[in-house]
């Protein structure tokens, strides 16, 4: 996806103290994954027969998966509503899928009672087409697939150009006895670099289909994740409990996406000390309404429809959870509205949070906060329960430090800011270094738009 | 009550692309739903009979713990699982029997165990065909050799009959299948019909139930409340009640005469109907994708353009 040299990678250390911390959390997680498979879900976890899912499904999938969804958001926008100019975005958008998703699958085994039978999947006379869960199950695998495929070109560049520093330096590191001889080391990876070096003109040949792909298969599993709770009508709320649940899933994972794209490249540029990406962050912001207010809509004219708008001021416990979810969504769209806050990374930052957390929480109140299996059951997660999606969450961030350093995948700051002058010369660019425009990285930049 | 034809349990165990097909638009779905097979086995519990004895319960574990590995750890002394006491359905129960006591004249036993559903939400949400309803005899039944262990089945079952051995490494869901490959093959009734001494369980054909259970509410309509629970209550079970007290407080749900799988499903299929809508959202896509790279001048696809620098 994309040319080279409109990402870099990201300079600097690896193994930095964020690094050993975040490493000991997934430790710590994967402690309890291994517990669960040695004493059973019910060791680790609060889960019961009245809450057969818990957070896993509830946080490490719904959610995990719509937070995961900046990938698929930003690529409708690239490549359907043809807005090149956030091209260079999508990398890293793709590489947050690709964990979010990968790793939603992972809790997915860990969830499972007889993962060992999740070969069934793949026998077709064990295919079940009435169960959204096999739908979902299909498509994120196949999604999973494809979000690899995208991120491979950045791989393929990156084995293309490398010169073996780091496996050197681990052959030196090694005793010399056990160490491959340096000769033979270099062949292969030479055959190696050939193979990606005959591989990537091929796959970006077709990649434009998969692409496609990884923009239909979401709008599918996505909705499927709404559907799935579709049958539960004597125990999901009535507040959440509708026929456009798919619907409100679909559109909720959409703004989710964006949102999440705003956040992590605002964290992502405070991190990593990189400038902020106002101007393309402030176009994403400027879409977020849109999608919103359908969705809010949605919602009121379902509840209006079901005579649940009582319901939903009732000021029970359901009504308050339902309103803080509504509130978040709508007030960080308000926000989004004024073009002065959209401009203002702050501003940006608190309303892609409201966002965030307001899409994320109606998630949670159709698997878990609206879910009332019936008298008697009560469910909040426990510690180890907490720490083994804390230790996957954690794996994510740690992979994508990891990857960003390894691979190109952040945009290329100057290319970029040559780029953005392009398209609308705007004095409000200060914070960037424009020093590359006249010069080389505006070559690329220059081909890129074309 | 009308009798049905097959097509109902032929669309059941239908292949994907049948089911696909035979479900469309919400109407007609709607009316098939509705369909009922009487011919099918189930059970009535008639709560002002029982006794509250348990013997059902004990004969329900000493026939069926063997089977299907649902061994748990007992005593050798208690092969019934007798001083078992449990307090609910779990992954060693099948069935129970609990007592709702208003008040010391208000008070009604309850037998819990699974409902043999019309057109069971289980089985409908099961992704891997784990949980399945018998063409002819209408039992529900679990197969541990296909089920991943998703426990969507116990998200989907509106009377929270599956239950899941938490405790265990390799777990299994468990719930009743009417004996299926135990004292119904051996006997021709399930354990706990035969084994019933206050005659509260009456095991047999779904039509020669309802037949019964309406002719007791005709005989004594100050004994019973004026409802048989199962007749038509989430599209109709194959366990049907009769009691004193409201089913409600007995712990049975109050659930629509619409089977919620007829709901789930109607969504699904009308989204899904022949793969239609994600094929033809797939080929527009691609469409407008390819035309969008073209327009990027000369470049075939916007990932061709790194290859010509």
């Amino acid at each position: 996806m994309g040319n080279s040299e409109e990402y870099q990678k990201l300079e600097g250390k690896i193994f930095t103290k964020s690094f050993f911390i975040l490493l000991s959390v997934v430790l710590l997680g994967f402690y309890f994954v291994g517990v669960r498979y040695v004493k059973g879900i019910g060791a680790v976890s609060n889960m019961s027969d009245g809450y057969p899912w818990g957070i896993w499904i509830t946080y490490d999938v719904a959610t995990g998966t719509a937070i995961a969804c900046g990938g698929y958001a930003v690529a409708i926008l690239v490549y359907i509503r043809n807005r090149m100019q956030y091209h260079p975005m999508i990398r890293s958008a793709i590489l947050t899928s690709m964990f979010g998703y990968g790793l939603a699958g992972f809790s997915v085994m860990v969830d499972l009672g007889r993962p060992w039978n999740a070969y069934n999947f793949f026998i077709p006379s064990k295919w079940q087409a009435n169960s959204a869960m096999f739908e979902v199950a299909l498509c994120v695998m196949a999604y999973s697939t494809v979000l690899i495929l995208e991120f491979l070109p950045a791989i393929l560049t990156s084995i293309e150009q490398s010169k073996w520093e780091r496996m050197n330096a681990v052959r030196n590191w090694l005793h010399p006895r056990i160490a491959p001889d340096r000769q033979t080391m270099l062949d292969k990876l030479e055959l190696v670099r050939l193979g990606a070096v005959w591989l990537k003109p091929r796959l970006n040949k077709v990649l434009i289909f998969f692409i496609v792909l990884g923009i239909t298969l979401p709008t599918m599993h996505q909705s499927s994740l709404g559907s799935l709770l579709l049958i539960a009508s004597t125990k999901l709320h009535p507040l959440w409990h509708t026929g456009f649940l798919p619907l409100l899933f679909l559109l909720n994972c959409v703004f989710i996406g964006y949102a999440i794209a705003i956040l992590e490249s605002i964290i992502s540029s405070y991190s990593f000390k990189r400038p902020f990406e106002t101007e393309e962050l402030s176009g994403l912001a400027g879409l977020i309404p849109f999608v919103t207010v359908i969705w809010l809509c949605v919602v009121i004219g379902d509840l209006s429809y079901r005579g649940q708008i009582g319901a939903a001021l009732k000021g029970d416990f359901y009504s308050g959870w339902f309103m803080t979810e509504f509130l978040l969504i709508a007030g960080g769209s308000l926000l989004l509205f004024f073009k002065k806050l959209r401009r203002s990374p702050r501003w940006l930052f608190i309303s892609a949070s409201m966002i965030v957390l307001g899409g994320a929480l109606y998630r949670f109140n159709v698997y878990l906060i609206g879910f009332n299996p019936g008298q008697g059951w009560r469910y909040f997660p426990s510690f180890a329960e907490v720490m083994i999606t804390v230790g996957i969450v954690a794996l994510e961030i740690l992979g994508y430090k990891v990857f960003v350093a390894l691979f190109p995948v952040l945009p290329n700051t100057s290319a970029h800011g040559g780029q953005r002058h392009q398209k609308k010369p705007k004095g409000k660019k200060a914070a960037e270094p424009d020093q590359g425009l006249s010069q080389g990285p505006l070559q690329p930049a220059m081909k890129n738009i074309n | 009550m009308k009798k049905t034809s097959r097509r109902d349990f032929l669309k059941l165990a239908g292949a994907t692309g049948a089911g696909l097909l035979a479900c469309g638009a919400g109407g007609a779905l709607a009316n098939e739903g509705t369909q009922v097979n009487n011919e099918e086995l189930g059970m009535l519990y008639d709560a002002t009979k029982c006794v509250g004895c348990k013997a059902c319960m004990s004969a329900c574990k000493r026939v069926n713990s063997d089977y299907g590995s649902l061994s748990y750890e007992k005593a050798k002394f208690d092969t019934d699982g007798l001083w078992d006491a449990p307090s609910d359905l779990s992954g060693s129960t099948r069935t129970l029997i609990k007592l709702f006591k208003e008040s010391e004249q208000r008070w009604s036993y309850v037998k819990y165990s699974c409902m043999h559903c019309q057109k069971p939400s289980c089985v409908s949400v099961c992704p891997v065909s784990a949980m399945t309803k018998e063409k002819v005899t209408g039992i529900v039944d679990y197969n541990k050799n296909t089920c991943i262990g998703c426990r969507y089945c116990q998200i989907a079952c509106p009377y929270n009959i599956p239950k899941f051995q938490w405790e265990k490494a390799l777990p299994q869901i468990v719930k009743c299948d009417l004996c299926k490959n135990t004292n119904l093959r051996e006997k021709g009734i399930s354990a706990c019909a035969e084994t019933c001494p206050a005659g509260a369980i009456k095991f047999g054909k779904r039509k020669d139930l309802l037949e019964e259970a309406h002719r007791r509410l005709a005989e004594n309509p100050d004994k019973y409340v004026a409802h048989v629970y199962g007749e038509h209550e989430g599209g109709g079970t194959n366990h049907l009640y009769l009691a004193s007290m409201p089913f409600n407080k007995l712990g049975l749900p109050v659930i629509k005469p619409e089977a919620p799988a007829e709901f789930s499903e109607k969504i699904q299929h009308t989204i899904y109907k022949g793969f239609i809508a994600p094929v033809a959202l797939y080929s527009t896509l691609c469409f407008i994708a390819v035309k969008n790279m073209k327009g990027h001048k000369g470049h075939g696809s916007d990932d061709h353009k790194k290859e010509e620098k």
